[in-house]
């Protein structure tokens, strides 16, 4: 018998072409974010009130990823910004190749901020880059608060925990601080923003942040 | 136990679907890095892969053993093994200068609960080596 050392990763491919992403958005000057969620966290009514709030000072595109329909990019489409649909077919996450692929159909010229929407669940998009600057996750207070104890994946790797639907808290089993500290000790370090699309409570205070954020990038 | 979490999640039909999309796409890669490393008459000859897997890396050992065993099992690889290692979440902390480990991922130590740390291991998904049979096996 005879062992052959290889000691690779196992998603190298993967992070490769996440990295010639990277280049791509890196050289045309476009801050990239990967949002992540449980389905039906409210990743696209939050897109929805964040192209809302920053279309007139940002040019946006959106790349939206769901197993199946174009729902989400007919919804996104209304508030005028380019956006480009991407269906998995049953696969449960986006992974870097798609992206490069749909950066062919993109335009990226003068671009500033490319949200990408990921596929809803909280545990396989933790493992694939995309060449992304941050990844976003969104937690509604409806899935309750141990959330990020029982998928911290997806929190060790985000820059900012969007808490959703915050308006709901009242009738939903979901302590808010608990919430909070189960992120924060996953990652310590996150930025942690309350909101709700419905009565727009904390919107403009993500939307400065991440406006902020695609402007000091620069 | 992580066992306990997978079976409970194995019940539902969705997110089975779900599990198994996620290790089956982590098993193709697999699957390729060995066809890369080892030249194609040899790969009746794998008996064995070996992977190590983070405790918070998000990989259910043996939803990704089946996933592996069923796309390998009708191929040159059918005789290759996944053998999986898992490596625990360990953090040394910058404030009291002790290494800890802790199952949940928990960013902070286990001694002094400081969130001053750095994450040693844990996370990884690697391949680390591929065992051959030297002459054609008969099974």
């Amino acid at each position: 018998m005879s062992i052959i050392t290889v000691e690779r990763k196992v998603l190298e491919k993967n992070d490769e072409l996440a990295a010639r992403n990277r280049e791509v958005f890196r050289t045309s000057g476009v801050f990239v974010v990967n949002m992540v969620s449980s389905p039906g966290s409210g990743k696209t009514s939050i897109l929805e009130r964040t192209l809302e709030y920053l279309k007139d000072s940002l040019r946006v595109t959106v790349i939206e990823g769901d197993v199946q329909t174009d729902l989400d990019a007919q919804r996104v489409a209304k508030f005028g910004v380019p956006v480009v649909q991407i269906i998995t077919n049953g696969g449960c996450h986006l992974e870097a190749n798609l992206i490069q692929d749909a950066l062919g159909t993109i335009n990226l010229k003068g671009v500033q901020l490319l949200i990408i929407e990921n596929v809803g669940n909280l545990v396989c998009p933790a493992n694939y880059d995309l060449g992304e600057n941050m990844k976003i996750v969104v937690a509604s207070t409806t899935e309750g608060d141990d959330k990020p104890l029982k998928y911290p994946g997806m929190f060790r790797n985000a820059s900012a925990l969007i808490i959703n639907k915050i308006d709901l808290l009242p009738y939903v089993n979901c302590h808010l601080e608990e919430l909070k500290n189960n992120a924060l000790r996953i990652n310590p370090i996150l930025n942690v923003f309350e909101t709700s699309c419905t009565t727009k409570q904390g919107i403009a205070e993500w939307c400065m942040w991440l406006k902020e954020q695609v402007t000091s990038k620069k | 136990m992580r066992v306990g979490t997978f079976l409970a999640l194995y019940n539902s039909d969705s997110l089975r679907k779900c599990i198994v999309m996620h290790e089956l796409s982590i098993a193709q890669n697999i699957v390729e890095i060995i066809q890369q490393r080892i030249p194609e008459p040899g790969w009746k000859q794998v008996t064995a892969v070996r992977v190590k897997i983070g405790a918070v890396a998000g990989i259910v050992p043996d939803s990704l053993k089946f996933s592996f065993q069923a796309i390998t099992a009708e191929s040159a690889l059918c005789n290759a093994r996944l053998i999986t290692e898992q490596i625990p979440f360990r953090v040394h902390c910058r404030t009291c200068n002790t290494t800890t480990e802790n199952e949940d991922g928990f960013s902070m130590c286990g001694e002094c609960e400081s969130t001053d740390i750095q994450v040693l291991s844990g996370t990884e998904l690697h391949v680390v080596e591929i065992e051959l049979e030297e002459t054609e096996q008969v099974l």
